[in-house]
């Protein structure tokens, strides 16, 4: 049902877009102003924060780090969520919902008490700090995610299909590997590629986890002290956004053709 | 069922054992972990701390400062205000935005607007609190504009590093999350219901509220949590834009575990917010449940 338009309704949504993208468009503004301080008005089109990016050893060593540790996380993360989805959406087992409970929780725990209980228990052991102590932590709130966007795939494919693969002989992991994970495929891509992109963003278990290495977001907080870095971090900002629409384009893309291959409906978003 | 055969409790067995061994990666992690580094800030919270060294013991000294040091009841009951007034300034916002998706924009077009509110989302969060910082502050955006159009005279000096700019930017940020609850839930009314109230005679408001409102609840009711129980722990936004009376709990618990290496009084402090965050998550859910049963 299309009910005749409300005025005030539609101005008010227009407006809320308006507030959701606001600080979002500052970005790539400032990042081609041509001052040194973050402020209106501006003050003319320039490249240099951009080509001052290159010279920036410590921000390198970030950006690498934070790929690694976005890659591991990623297949980690999707790996455990594949186990996860497809053992909640094709059989019953006892205490199903208190186990997925406790893989989901992370979606509703703050993530300063992950970092916390981590940090606590990382220390006691004499584990030291680092990029894979990082990624524990990524992996598991990475998890929930993939969880949620596979559990949709495993529940639309039509299990006829592999009822049908079985019956004509194929063993359970040769019908998983032909039939399943192909019909599932998109649903992974779009997993690793959400988790890649939490992962790059999470802030507050790097700032506990990573000791003295440092992932970008890490980075970038302790670049907010210099004001006069500040042009450098729009710049970058400015790198990230469009990379991450991208990422995000392309994971929209494989989770659309995958309902459209099992033949669902779009109920949309990733959440 | 009495006359189950034994077949049939067999498969279900061996059903069982499949779905457990399947679900046993993902398990161990979480229990490896979640559960037990919970457990053992939940454990540590009754130690004591001498500078570098840990002593086990039993004691509720962290507890009660916990609870009584004025410095922590300040950040606590200031945690559960924000906390609260960003939970209802969110879901409120967010309800006509889920509203005007579900039912005013045509269902070919609702993945390309629910993409449209989640992008927001997808930019790194870090750059966003500071954004907001750049518009709120005193030569910020907000205030060179009005400035600029002549409606104030001077710049508005209550925006930043307080807790209405902490209050701004946690809406903000958790706007994607309130949405998409709430979003779904109105997708799932049958719209006929509508329908039917409409040709009973019912005007357009009595219908929304009769109708769509108590059918929409439980997305409403999912929302409120998942913007509510997040943000008490949230650090980066406080210690951002905050100032020195917009920070939080979490601020102080980060403060403990790392810089005044006091890691039980920090666990007890987080245990306490999480309890209290519980229990009226809890109360909320008994509130809603018997609210919902009551329309039905």
């Amino acid at each position: 049902m299309s009910g005749a338009r409300i005025p005030w309704l539609y101005a008010f949504v227009l407006g809320y877009l308006i507030f959701l993208y606001a600080p979002i468009v500052l970005l790539p503004l400032f990042a081609f102003n041509n001052s040194t301080t973050i402020a209106f008005p501006l003050q003319g089109f320039t490249f240099r924060w951009f080509t001052e990016l290159t010279r920036v050893p410590a921000l390198h060593e970030a950006v690498k780090n934070s790929l690694f540790v976005a890659v591991v996380t990623a297949i980690s993360a999707t790996i455990l969520g594949i186990c996860a989805a497809r053992a909640s959406t094709r059989y019953r087992f006892p205490v199903q919902g208190g186990i997925m409970g406790l893989i989901m929780l992370p979606l509703v725990l703050p993530e300063i008490i992950v970092a916390m209980s981590l940090l606590v228990v990382l220390l006691r052991l004499g584990i030291n700090l680092g990029l894979w102590t990082v990624i524990l932590g990524h992996v598991l709130i990475c998890t929930p995610f993939c969880v949620a966007i596979l559990s949709s795939a495993f529940r639309n494919l039509d299990r006829s299909l592999e009822e049908a693969a079985f019956d004509l002989g194929e063993s359970r992991w040769s019908t998983f590997r032909l039939i399943t994970l192909p019909l599932v495929l998109p649903g992974v891509i779009s997993s690793l590629l959400i988790s890649f992109t939490i992962s790059l963003d999470e802030f507050i278990i790097a700032f506990f986890l990573s000791g003295a290495e440092t992932t970008l977001p890490v980075y970038i907080f302790s670049q907010f002290r210099f004001p006069a870095r500040l042009p450098v971090v729009m710049a970058l900002g400015t790198i990230l956004l469009v990379l991450s629409l991208l990422l995000l384009s392309v994971a929209e893309y494989f989770r659309r053709r995958g309902l459209r291959q099992t033949g669902a409906g779009d109920s949309g978003g990733f959440l | 069922m009495a006359d189950t055969s034994a077949g049939e409790r067999a498969s279900r067995r061996r059903e069982a054992v499949r779905g457990f061994s399947l679900v046993s990666p993902p398990l161990l992690y979480a229990l490896l972990l979640l559960a037990a580094p919970l457990s053992a800030v939940v454990v540590i919270s009754f130690w004591t701390q001498d500078y570098l060294t840990l002593t086990p013991g039993f004691t509720l000294d962290n507890y009660e400062q916990a609870l009584t040091r004025p410095v922590f009841q300040t950040l606590l009951s200031r945690s559960l205000g924000v906390a609260l007034l960003v939970t209802a300034v969110t879901v409120v916002l967010a309800f006509p935005v889920a509203y005007y998706v579900s039912f005013h924009v045509r269902p070919e077009r609702k993945a390309l607007w629910i993409f449209l509110i989640t992008i927001p989302f997808w930019t790194s969060y870090l750059l966003r609190v500071f954004l907001w910082r750049v518009i709120l502050g005193y030569n910020g955006v907000l205030n060179t504009g009005l400035l600029g159009i002549g409606v104030i005279d001077e710049p508005l000096t209550f925006l930043l590093y307080n807790v209405n700019a902490v209050i701004i930017t946690l809406a903000h940020a958790w706007a994607p999350f309130a949405i998409l609850p709430i979003f779904v839930a109105l997708e799932k009314i049958d719209r006929s219901l509508l329908e039917a109230s409409h040709d009973l005679g019912e005007s357009r408001v009595r219908t929304f509220l009769r109708v769509t409102l108590p059918l929409a609840m439980p997305g409403v009711v999912a929302a409120v949590l998942i913007v509510f129980i997040p943000t008490i722990g949230d650090y980066v936004t406080p210690s951002l834009v905050g100032g020195s009376s917009g920070q939080l709990i979490a601020n102080m618990i980060q403060v403990q575990f790392l810089r005044l290496n006091n890691a039980p009084l920090g666990a007890a402090l987080a245990v306490t917010t999480m309890l209290i965050v519980g229990a009226m998550s809890v109360l909320f859910l008994l509130f809603t449940r018997r609210y919902l049963r009551g329309q039905q």
